[in-house]
């Protein structure tokens, strides 16, 4: 195999204007997946123009589907034959989209690499980590030797902080958590020191503190490389203090490109005020209702001529159907009598323009929206939210409604397929105290592992806990006849998080909805009104009752899921991380809806989830759970503000916040390796193999960590309690 | 709750007034269908056959045992569209009767061994533990029971007018297994689905979890596995019939025909040719259908197309 | 480790034990030895009928748990009783299951061989000429019985020797009936007449494994991995050949138990019509002869094939997947 000759030699052309060539620059990307039996084409890319220059980062953010993840597959070339690709992709000035599969195979992972997103099916699952990364090294020089490639695959493994790499070059991806795939993974994007890495949502299957692992572990590469970095992501958070500058799409097209702070501090496009607005922030103390787009993004199969944002967008006026807007500067949009003039021309597709660097908005209003200084609560209706009037205000005063003490689940250890047998036991709840009284919302915080869903399905299941108990609305389901239990079901009802299986795709809207009311024997005429009732309590057309799940989006379908919960008019409601499977936009709808219907029939919520910005805007205490054992639980903004275990302190730290002057400005604590597994927690306190304040403890201290287990005992005074012998109060994030 | 009021309260689910023709999954599925080409051909082959199957020995002039004595082995003529066999024999009318007898007798076998192996697939893979091991290990001892030899011993007892009813029966109860182990793995995936937990946590019971949201998002594996079951049932029959273990005489289905020509195939290729045609043509036509619905009804294959 | 694979080995055991027993019972309560005997020309003493039949442990007249017991204690110690024709069951036993082996073992390698190769290929082409003559070809030959393969083989061939005039293709027997020779034209003779009925048998599972193979590659031809693999800088078809076949190999070794059953019934009928002396015949022929100890025999025979075959793709499956690895 020929070494490329085009590494730094030849400048590009068209590239003198800057002075400084850029090493990947796409023009006019378009992308169209042509439709099989009968299905109409879909036209995923719809013209983008990006160039990146050498230790540049840049940022593509959008929703699912906005086609950002395809232009850049489009670019490495790995898309599926069906797909059309016009447009030019240069690299070092290369035009790339051209080349045959074989020319392209020698740029890949060579001069241009990737890093993708779900590092769980990202590695061949029958080979070793240490194989598949030496043949990157191997597949680019075949004189290697195989001795040598063995080197430089255990010398990745070890830059990439994989521990004792020489040993685990022999395991199989399967043995490795998702935080130390991606990290093979980024390893493997690595091997060759290529000049551009793509990531693609690198870190969204991860949890926070494993996300400030990788976020770190890649700018150190970049450091290492020099490589120009694309960023791909839906989060707004992870781009703010990572990328300097911002390409934001919708519909398979960009709308707003510049710097970051320029997005972030002025945008000029409403789709991405929107975004903004509708993002939970974790570093304000009352944000008040998320900003809510309503609708859901445009099929790509069939666009209407105009701005495909259009009827979503609040300030839409009748010229912007006429026509789609150009990507220009502020100020430099037509005015609306020209868009009307030329508007008849028909089939006006609008050009591409170069990316020249400048900030440019894809909005006739732009200029309006700059000389007007508008921001997203001034466009966006933000609904009003009241708080539920019926209880007192003395939190003592009120009822119980859930009251778990000193909860166990555990449950066997399986191993092997073929012989399949217990080899130990897991310890996924390990002793869980906890209460929800009325009308108030508690939040489980934690990451994947640390026991959150096997608590609810223990408290849902209603049977006699292992150990412990559990109390629903006053009564310990340990005492409960069978009779007993199925009537208490109606008092307590749980939503589910992913909104493609919670709702049965066999069943029309009504039937699911009514499922609950029919197995409580409601009469029929009974249940049809209080369908119809629901639906609109949710927020559903009731016209669309006769249609099935799969004709919904997500945030609809979660509406579903939410009425079904309702059906029986619970006192409390079990979410269980209602909103993580949903596009920003989406989610903050489902955000004001849970809000609204708290304020409106006084539930109580216990809300399971990751994401700590959502849980500070929704909930009014929190518990942070670690390994089966709840850290620190107390109200939300003594947790925030004063967090006093060191693991609430990292987690909170890992989040990046969508403000890119405060994300600089922030350090991040990044704790060590992976949770450890549940089947074999750490002696004394389970955190302490990751706790950054153990290490500058006196190696007395540490003995106790080792071998005592830490109670929660009161931390801060007030609503607080934390399980650490060096509990401290900690300032927040700002 | 004294909340939104205004919304409508009259009317059932079915005439609830404004609601628009909704485009319904089974409307979806039908047009993909009827976009498989394969389908369509399957669906107007067999319905050809099961009316050569149901009219052919009504239409024959001659009788399925009825011999003609003065034409015997005797190649197609007019009066013998097929020709007849070596005692005089109508091969027309001996092989539409046959036709007509394995169809039957293919779908009884699909039905009995699907419903079999949909309980027993869905309830151990629902309840898991004890109920399992025993379901399991029942269908792992009837896969290592010879079914061939079980039915071959038993071949004495499908003589006289409903004995291929018993044939019929052993047959489905010894093809179930597979598709059984199939459901339970179907089955343990959708136990683990929200929908399932939510029904759980509303206090529904098992037996109706697994009859309302079970079985019925696995129909359509089922339907298309029913499809499949009809061609191993035809299949299985004319080689039990091929050595007179199955259909016994004076009853007659495609493999006792088949049997009778292969001894002629060289002599008097009509005898064997016509008969196996059509074996091969049912077969062809069930299984281009199961295939078909296979791919239409099956997410995981829908992105291959 | 050992002590799971020991408990896995029991259940076997037992599981081919209750078949056995199974098709014993069954046998002995349906088969009518008796009748063979009194059909015999001249009508034999019924005396001597039932000195005969006692002497063989087939007394109807005797009660069936103690028959059964006789025949169970005799099997444990490795004698599967005597046929009908006073001949020792255990020694025609290991001579025709050499015959059935030697045919299921060839075709199933030849057969899952070519299915594999040919749809993986045919996976990678998709909707390609390769790929549709290849679905084409599997689709068709899954609709036509073994039964009817064999036989129209079989005709090919005398047509075919016909039309040639001289004897090109054998299918009839194991080897030409007193055909002397240097050891190695006795080889040559008997790979003559194996080539059709291997043949036959191996086109059935060919036609099978083809179908499960094209779909479970199409299956990760999209996979992740494959992507990877190129984003490092393999070639598609590289990628497809070392990434994604590899793994989908994984499940169609898992289906080979599945498909052995039908393997060793269409084994019956292939040597039942190209004239071996194996299981099958064996067993087609013994129930005509009203031959309980025979039956029960091949039922031992095939529910042993049957839980070596399937301890076999654990095996093997285990060895091709890590994951499952213990």
């Amino acid at each position: 195999m020929s070494i490329d000759t085009i590494e730094g030699t030849h400048p590009a052309p068209g590239a003198e204007e800057t002075g400084k060539a850029p090493v990947l620059e796409v023009t006019d990307l378009r992308v169209t997946f042509r439709g099989f039996n009968s299905n109409p084409d879909v036209t995923a890319v719809r013209g983008v123009s990006y160039r990146v220059h050498r230790g540049e980062v840049l940022g593509i953010v959008g929703e699912s589907g906005s086609g950002k993840s395809v232009s850049s597959m489009a670019a490495m070339g790995l898309l599926p034959d069906h797909a059309s690709i016009t447009g030019s992709v240069r690299l070092h000035g290369e035009e790339i989209l051209s080349l045959d599969d074989r020319a392209m195979a020698r740029k890949r992972g060579k001069v241009i690499s990737m890093v993708f997103q779900d590092p769980l099916s990202g590695l061949t699952p029958v080979y070793t980590v240490g194989d598949q990364l030496a043949e990157a090294v191997t597949t680019h020089d075949k004189k290697t030797p195989k001795a040598k490639a063995r080197e430089r695959a255990v010398e990745l493994l070890d830059l990439v902080g994989i521990p004792n790499p020489e040993n685990r070059y022999r395991s199989f991806p399967h043995e490795f958590s998702g935080g130390m795939r991606q990290r093979v993974m980024i390893a493997m994007a690595m091997a060759n020191n290529p000049d551009v890495i793509i990531c693609d949502e690198p870190t969204t299957a991860l949890d926070v503190t494993i996300q400030a692992q990788i976020l770190e572990l890649l700018r150190a590469a970049q450091r290492e490389t020099g490589a120009a970095i694309v960023m791909i992501t839906h989060d707004l958070g992870v781009v703010a203090g990572f990328v300097d500058r911002l390409l934001v799409m919708y519909a398979g097209r960009p709308v707003e490109m510049g710097s970051v702070d320029e997005i972030y501090y002025g945008s000029r496009m409403p789709y991405t005020m929107g975004l903004l607005g509708a993002v939970p922030r974790m570093d304000l103390e009352r944000q008040g209702a998320l900003v809510p787009i309503k609708g859901n993004p445009p099929s790509l199969t069939d666009l209407p001529p105009g701005c495909p944002f259009a009827p979503r967008c609040p300030i839409a006026r009748p010229e912007c159907e006429m026509a789609e807007p150009e990507l220009l500067q502020v100020g430099e949009q037509p005015s609306a009598e020209t868009i009307r003039a030329t508007s008849e021309e028909a089939g006006h597709a609008p050009a591409q323009v170069k990316d020249t660097g400048e900030r440019r908005v894809a909005c006739i209003r732009s200029g309006e929206i700059d000389s007007n200084a508008w921001t997203a609560q001034d466009i966006y209706p933000v609904p009003d939210i009241a708080e539920f009037e019926g209880y007192s205000s003395d939190r003592e005063q009120r009822a119980d409604m859930l009251r778990v003490r000193d909860l166990i689940k555990h449950h066997p250890l399986m191993k092997g397929a073929v012989l399949k047998r217990r080899v130990g036991t897991v310890y996924a709840v390990d002793g869980l105290d906890f209460d929800i009284r009325e009308g108030e919302t508690l939040a489980l915080v934690g990451e994947s592992g640390c026991g959150k869903s096997s608590t609810l399905m223990e408290i849902m299941g209603l049977d006699e806990p292992q150990r412990g108990s559990v109390e629903v609305m006053g009564r310990d389901v340990s005492t409960l006849s069978k009779a007993d239990r199925f009537a208490l079901r109606k008092d307590m009802q749980i939503v589910f998080q992913d909104p493609m299986s919670s709702l049965d795709p066999r069943m029309t809207v009504f039937d699911i909805i009514a499922e609950p009311l029919a197995t409580h024997k409601v009469p029929q005429e009974e249940i049809t009104r209080r369908v119809y009732e629901l639906v609109g309590l949710v927020g559903l057309d009731p016209e669309h009752v006769t249609r099935f799940p799969a004709e919904f989006s997500g945030g609809q379908r979660q509406r579903i899921g939410i009425a079904r919960a309702l059906a029986l008019e619970p006192k409390l409601l079990v979410l269980d991380e209602p909103v993580s499977a949903l596009d920003v936009s989406i989610q903050a709808g489902v955000i004001n809806l849970l809000e609204e219907l708290q304020a409106e029939l006084g539930l109580a919520y216990l809300f399971v989830a990751h994401d700590l910005s959502v849980v500070r805007h929704i909930a009014d205490r929190v518990a942070v759970m670690y390994l089966g054992r709840i850290v620190e639980i107390g109200d939300t903004d003594s947790i925030y503000n004063r967090p006093s275990h060191p693991y609430t302190q990292a987690l909170l730290s890992a989040i990046p916040v969508p403000d890119p002057e405060k994300e600089r400005g922030r350090a991040h604590i990044v704790l060590d390796g992976d949770l450890p597994s549940p089947a074999n927690p750490p002696s004394g306190c389970r955190f302490r193999t990751r706790c950054q304040k153990f290490l500058t403890l006196s190696a007395q201290d540490q003995e106790q960590c080792t071998n005592t287990e830490p109670q929660i005992l009161p931390a801060n005074g007030g609503d607080q309690g934390t399980a650490c012998h060096f509990a401290e109060g900690r300032e927040g994030v700002r | 709750m004294s909340t939104s009021t205004d919304t409508p309260t009259q009317g059932t689910e079915g005439q609830a007034p404004t609601v628009s023709p909704a485009p319904s999954r089974f409307k979806d599925i039908l047009h993909q269908l009827l976009g498989t080409r394969r389908v369509i051909i399957g669906l107007v082959m067999l319905a050809v056959l099961a009316l050569v199957a149901f009219l052919g020995p009504l239409i024959s002039a001659w009788g399925v045992s009825e011999r003609d004595y003065l034409n015997m082995l005797q190649g197609p003529t007019p009066e013998h569209w097929f020709g007849t066999n070596r005692t005089g024999q109508d091969i027309f009318t001996q092989a539409t009767a046959g036709l007509q007898k394995s169809l039957l007798i293919g779908l009884l076998v699909a039905l009995i061994s699907t419903v079999v192996a949909a309980l027993v697939g869905a309830f151990a893979g629902y309840f898991g533990g004890f109920t399992d091991r025993v379901l399991m290990w029942i269908a792992d001892l009837a896969l290592v029971l010879p079914s061939f030899v079980i039915l071959a011993i038993l071949s004495q007892h499908f003589m006289g007018a409903s004995g291929w009813l018993i044939l019929v029966v052993l047959l489905g109860g010894l093809s179930w297994m597979v598709t059984s182990k199939m459901v339970r793995g179907m089955t343990i995936s959708l136990r683990e689905r929200e929908y399932i937990h939510a029904a759980r946590f509303m206090g529904a019971p098992p037996r109706k979890i697994i009859l309302r949201h079970i079985l019925p998002n696995m129909s359509s594996l089922l339907i298309a596995d029913a499809t499949i079951m009809v061609s191993t049932a035809i299949i299985g029959e004319t080689a039990l019939s091929y050595f007179g273990l199955g259909v016994q005489p004076p009853d007659i289905s495609l493999g006792i025909v088949i049997a009778d020509g292969a001894d002629f195939a060289t002599t008097a290729p009509w005898m064997f040719l016509f008969p196996t045609v059509l074996l091969v043509l049912l077969v062809l036509a069930v299984n281009m259908i199961g295939d078909g619905l296979r791919d239409a009804l099956d997410p995981a294959t829908k992105s291959r197309r | 480790m050992g002590k799971f694979l020991a408990r896995r080995l029991l259940n076997y055991v037992v599981l081919i034990f209750i078949a056995t027993s199974f098709a014993y019972v069954l046998a002995a309560t349906n088969l009518a030895p008796r009748d063979y005997f009194e059909q015999m020309q001249p009508p034999p003493d019924p005396e001597l009928v039932d000195a005969q039949l006692d002497t063989l442990n087939l007394n109807d007249e005797t009660p069936l748990a103690q028959r059964y017991a006789t025949w169970m204690s005799g099997v444990l110690s490795g004698d599967f009783g005597q046929t009908i024709q006073g001949g020792s069951v255990t020694d025609q036993m290991l001579m025709k299951a050499g015959v059935t082996l030697r045919l299921i073992v060839v075709a199933t390698l030849l057969g899952s061989f070519m299915g594999v190769v040919i749809g993986a290929y045919a996976a990678i082409r998709q909707y390609r000429a390769f790929d549709k003559a290849a679905t084409g070809a599997s689709f068709f030959v899954l609709s036509v019985p073994t039964v009817v393969i064999a036989i129209v083989i079989q005709v090919a061939a005398v047509t075919a020797n016909d039309l040639l005039g001289i004897q090109f293709f054998r299918y009839s027997g194991e080897y030409t009936a007193g055909f002397q020779g240097e050891w190695w034209e006795m080889l040559i003779n008997r790979v003559y007449h194996a080539i059709l009925p291997t043949l036959v048998l191996a086109l059935a599972l060919f036609a099978t494994f083809a179908r499960y193979q094209r779909n479970m590659m199409l299956d990760v031809l999209g996979a992740d991995f494959v992507r990877t693999a190129m984003a490092k800088g393999l070639t598609r078809r590289k990628a497809l050949f070392k990434h994604a076949l590899r793994t989908a190999m994984i499940p169609t070794i898992t289906y080979f138990t599945f498909t052995f059953g039908m393997l060793v019934s269409g084994a019956t009928f292939t040597e039942k019509i190209y004239a071996w002396q194996g299981m099958g015949a064996w067993l087609i022929d013994s129930i005509a002869r009203q031959d309980v100890h025979v039956v029960a025999a091949v039922s031992f025979f095939m529910a042993v094939t049957i839980m070596v075959a399937s301890l076999l793709s654990d095996l093997l499956y285990a060895w091709l997947d890590p994951r499952v690895r213990v």
